[in-house]
């Protein structure tokens, strides 16, 4: 077997991992500006993305696409605002297994909000013109948001990298995660901090929703909750408060899941020959994500760029 | 022998009539009655207050702050399942491995067989047992790595081990073992509780589920409050202080964690008998989340929170609220706001969940402490004695005293 | 066998490229009360922590009762940081965690109290009998060894008594006043049954009255208990007042040891530390 078959055979694969570990790196900035700062694994963002497809489904059913897309945006940016506002904020002396579990209870509620809304049927997601195309790349034929996706997340990271650089309320952000108290005494207002914390983190999770719903064929309530537990992973992964690092973690979560979700065509009868029979091995695509995370966890449990944690005697 | 304080002693009578009552009332309700739907919750509610009291041990007395729940309850009912089928049904039920199925023993028939109607209850026993001794053997191998992490980091793994063990469970390879994610059905029936005494049947299968989940709950009752329950406290207060009073931090982590994970197997398996069906599908991460917060709504580090939450939870969301699903609640459904007739358009299914989370999130936000928060029945039957003591003015607390 | 139940050599913590504690030897006899004393981030919590298997040294060597508790030398990146002396002189690598080497017998108190907080004063005192408690899981949870639990509790309840806390025995550690947790902190230390006590500035936050009081506290709990006492103290006054011997330590070095006038009249102490211990006082 040539190397030309060899890039035929993962191409597909390696080409849509890219794209939905795109995907996951702009839900996973979300978890990690957070995190960061609150020091809490906002468990309901996953399901604010849940929610931004759902959104998309009823909004583009009845406003053309122009209007639906910055509605749908701007409608998860100040639910995820509002989800600070209201379960959270109320909480900032609590200690943090409350908030943590505060965030399990919005999630709860989000889901159980959706299938509410849905009557627990599967909602098709709208397919978009021009994105929603099919096109050909190399030969292996895919829609035409997979290709785009991760130009649009490097165009993102790098002007929310500077946003963080070189703003004011960047320079604020940094502050409140390095030291929450500190930051406090030296004056900035650590509540519009963190609700312009959720705000990005939530249009992320918006766009991060229109580009993985456009591939997915339907969106269902628990739907989220997958996509957001492994863009969690991929923002420890690549080390908690890091940007770069939650984009790393995600591609790499991303293709290595699709790839091992398609091990069993590539390596088996049908590809590589590697065995004979199928081994199932897809059907650890989502654990593999949660080994990789005990992995990390024991071994650089500050992820890849992560800083060290100090506690005090 | 040490006098028991009046509010133990009343504590336990509560439990006595309870027991009797759970007796006493299969047997006048026939299971077409509408009020079957008690007995179907009372069920379902002693075994969601062991499986609550056992996150309780961890989350709330040892402070672990661990969220893998659903898939050590898996493991259990699993393992249950699978000692307990006849063999006869296995070829059915394992319809893809039908001949190559790895188990082939069932200890209720083994000892059924063996010693009659007494050998299939201890049968069904020694599979409990079973199932919660591999639950805590997986419990251990996951506590080695996890046990070692920050608070939550642990969340996140044991969440993620959860999805692991799921997976193993339903690959295909294992499917001789596992029947790989298909349901796993026909072992002991609920029926199979009910006692028959000269032609004249008891139903007992209440009292049976009822009773053993009380047996755990008393044993974790007696850990708590004896010495290493103590030890666990102190690790929840302060890792560092405990420490340096001596108390092995792994160790005690370990042991809570696996004790816990024990009487989680023998909540699955509990589970499992009052199913009917095992479907892997099903013990996801929003099963976890459910538990965690009836541990919240009953109080943090209460026994008898954990119990009261579960009991309410399961009620409330099985029965008290099903209206709002099917369209009449209360009346309510009557009322029609901006021409939007409640019972017909918002009292659809899927409602109750709803209002469900909502009340949920109201505690969570504006009653941290939850219903108990960290005391026990004892406390209360006391703190309702010293209020009836007084008299002079009727209290209005006397009430949540109740709960 | 060696009559000082500590012995400290050539101990040295180094985070990073700060070196904390450079070098530090120090030695506890049988019922002495030696004091480590120096200005703030001296390094004596540092070496606290190192004694109490909290920090792992990065040189040098710990041992108790002429036993090893802990030794280590550089190793991993230290190797190439290191900045501390006598690199090479240990080559053991003990590492006994902070229960291990209480069961050994040291046992200690916290600059800021770490009572648990939640918890009973009783309680607080019954957690450090766990670990000398002769029961397992399965018989503690099954009440099979009664007596056992009881004579912890009588132990707890004598314990307490001494330290008069007894009335207060139902009441949340929390809600103690401060003075009452500092000697319920104590307290807790003494269930363990340590044969050596470290406090970390026991009398902290103390008004004078109080901290008198925490004076004739030490030396009374030292005969009663027949222990051995290493302190760490900012008081000049109680700290001239009770110890036998100190140990002067100042940006991680030692500078100085003898008796209370040796030290009142080292000229590198009063450069170091006296000076700004008196305009503290003032």
């Amino acid at each position: 077997m040539g190397a030309y078959d060899l890039f035929r055979l993962f191409f597909p694969y390696i080409l849509s991992g890219i794209s939905i570990g795109g995907q996951y790196a702009l839900i996973a900035i979300g978890y990690s500006m957070v995190y960061s700062i609150l020091r809490l694994i906002n468990f309901a963002h996953g399901d604010v993305f849940m929610v931004g497809g759902l959104f998309m489904v009823f909004a583009a059913a009845t406003f053309p696409l122009w209007v639906a897309i910055p509605l749908v945006v701007f409608l998860i940016v100040l639910l995820g605002f509002t989800i600070e506002r209201v379960a959270y904020k109320p909480l900032r002396t609590a200690p943090r297994m409350s908030v943590m579990i505060s965030a399990i209870g919005v999630s709860y509620l989000l889901q159980n909000l959706a299938l509410y809304f849905t009557g627990g049927l599967n909602r098709m997601y709208p397919a978009f013109p021009w994105i929603s195309d099919t096109i050909s790349v190399f030969g292996v034929s895919t829609r035409r948001v997979t290709v785009i996706t991760p130009f649009l997340v490097v165009a993102l990271v790098f002007a929310l990298v500077w946003l963080i650089n070189n703003t004011k309320v960047g320079i604020a952000m940094r502050a409140a995660a390095k030291d929450f108290d500190t930051a406090q005494l030296m004056g900035i207002k650590i509540n519009s901090v963190i609700s312009t914390t959720f705000i990005i983190g939530s249009f992320l999770a918006a766009i991060g929703s229109i580009l993985f719903f456009t591939n997915f064929p339907a969106v269902f309530p628990a739907a989220g909750a997958m996509p957001g537990l492994k863009a969690f992973v991929a923002a420890v992964f690549g080390g908690i408060g890091s940007i770069p690092g939650a984009v790393i973690g995600g591609l790499l979560i991303g293709i290595v899941e699709t790839v091992i979700r398609g091990a069993d065509i590539t390596l088996g009868p049908t590809g590589l020959g590697l065995f004979n029979r199928s081994l199932d091995i897809a059907a650890f695509s989502d654990a593999f994500t949660f080994v990789l995370l005990v992995i990390v966890l024991v071994f650089r449990p500050t992820g890849l760029f992560g800083d060290k944690p100090t506690d005090k005697v | 022998m040490k006098k028991l304080s009046v509010g133990n002693s009343i504590s336990i009578l509560v439990l006595i009539i309870f027991f009797v009552l759970t007796i006493v009332l299969e047997q006048f309700i026939a299971p077409t009655d509408r009020m079957n739907m008690l007995l179907v919750c009372l069920r379902q509610g002693s075994i969601f207050a062991l499986l609550a009291v056992a996150m309780n041990l961890l989350n709330g007395f040892t402070g672990l702050f661990s969220l893998g729940h659903a898939g050590f309850m898996l493991i259990g009912a699993t393992t249950y399942a699978l000692f307990s089928m006849p063999l006869a049904e296995r070829s059915i039920v394992f319809t893809w491995f039908s001949d190559s199925y790895v188990i082939r023993i069932s200890f209720p028939e083994v000892l059924g067989n063996l010693l009659g109607g007494p050998g299939m209850i201890i049968g069904m026993l020694i599979s409990i047992i079973l199932a919660g001794l591999v639950t805590a053997a997986f419990a251990f191998l996951v506590g080695l790595p996890v046990l070692r992490m920050r608070s939550d980091y642990l969340a996140i793994a044991t969440l993620g081990f959860a999805e692991i063990i799921r997976a193993i469970i339903m690959w295909q390879g294992l499917g001789p073992v596992t029947n790989a994610g298909n349901p796993l059905r026909s072992f002991t029936r609920t029926a199979d509780l009910n006692v028959t005494i000269g032609g004249q049947t008891f139903g007992l299968i209440t009292f049976t589920l009822a009773f053993l989940s009380a047996v755990c709950i008393f044993i974790i009752f007696l850990l708590v409050t004896s010495s290493y329950g103590r030890a666990f406290k102190a690790i929840r207060e302060d890792e560092i202080a405990a420490e340096a009073m001596g108390i092995n931090l792994f160790k005690h982590k370990q042991l809570s964690f696996c004790i816990s994970s024990f009487f989680v197997g023998v909540g699955g398996a509990l589970l499992a008998i009052f199913m009917g069906t095992v479907a892997p599908l099903q013990f996801r991460a929003a099963m976890t989340y459910e538990f965690l917060l009836i541990v919240v709504l009953g109080g943090i580090g209460s026994i008898t929170g954990s119990i009261v939450g579960a009991m309410l939870f399961v009620f409330a969301s099985m029965w008290w609220l099903r209206g709002l699903d099917s369209g009449t609640f209360l009346g309510l459904d009557r009322i029609t706001i901006f021409g939007v007739n409640l019972g017909e358009r918002v009292f659809v299914s899927g409602f109750r969940m709803v209002v469900f989370s909502v009340i949920i999130m109201c505690i969570v936000l504006f009653f941290r402490r939850g219903l108990c928060g960290d005391k026990e029945l004892p406390y209360y039957v006391n703190k309702l004695r010293e209020l009836i003591a007084r008299k002079s003015k009727p209290k209005p607390e006397a009430g949540g005293a109740d709960a | 066998m060696p009559d000082n139940v500590l012995r400290v050599d050539d101990l040295t913590m180094q985070f990073g490229g700060v070196v904390a504690a450079n070098n530090v030897c120090l030695e506890v006899n049988k019922s002495e009360i030696v004091a480590l004393i120096g200005p703030n981030g001296a390094g004596k919590t540092t070496a606290f922590n190192c004694i109490t298997g909290v920090y792992e040294p990065t040189n040098g060597r710990v041992s108790l009762n002429g036993e090893v508790i802990a030794e280590s030398f550089p190793q991993g990146k230290m190797k190439d940081l290191y900045k501390g002396e006598n690199r090479g002189k240990y080559t053991q690598s003990v590492k006994l965690t902070p229960d291990r080497i209480t069961y050994r017998g040291i046992s200690r108190t916290f600059q800021n109290v770490r009572l648990f907080k939640a918890l009973t004063v009783f309680e607080n005192v019954m957690i450090a009998k766990h670990m000398r408690a002769k029961q397992n899981v399965f018989s503690a949870t099954f009440r099979l060894n009664t007596k056992e639990e009881k004579r912890m509790r009588e132990e707890s309840m004598a314990l307490l008594e001494e330290q008069k806390l007894d009335h207060l025995k139902d009441h949340i550690a929390s809600s103690l006043p401060y003075g009452l947790q500092r000697r319920l902190e104590v307290a807790r230390a003494l269930a363990t049954s340590p044969s050596l006590l470290l406090l970390d500035e026991p009398a902290a936050g103390m008004n004078p009255q109080e901290t008198q009081e925490m004076a004739e506290f030490i030396h009374e709990i030292r005969d009663r208990y027949g222990l051995t006492i290493l302190l760490i103290e900012h008081h000049m006054g109680l700290v001239m007042q009770i110890s036998e011997r100190i140990y002067v330590l100042d940006f991680g070095k030692m500078i100085a040891q003898g008796t209370p006038d040796e030290i009142r009249a080292d000229q590198r102490v009063i450069d170091a530390y006296l000076g700004v211990a008196e305009d503290a006082a003032n």
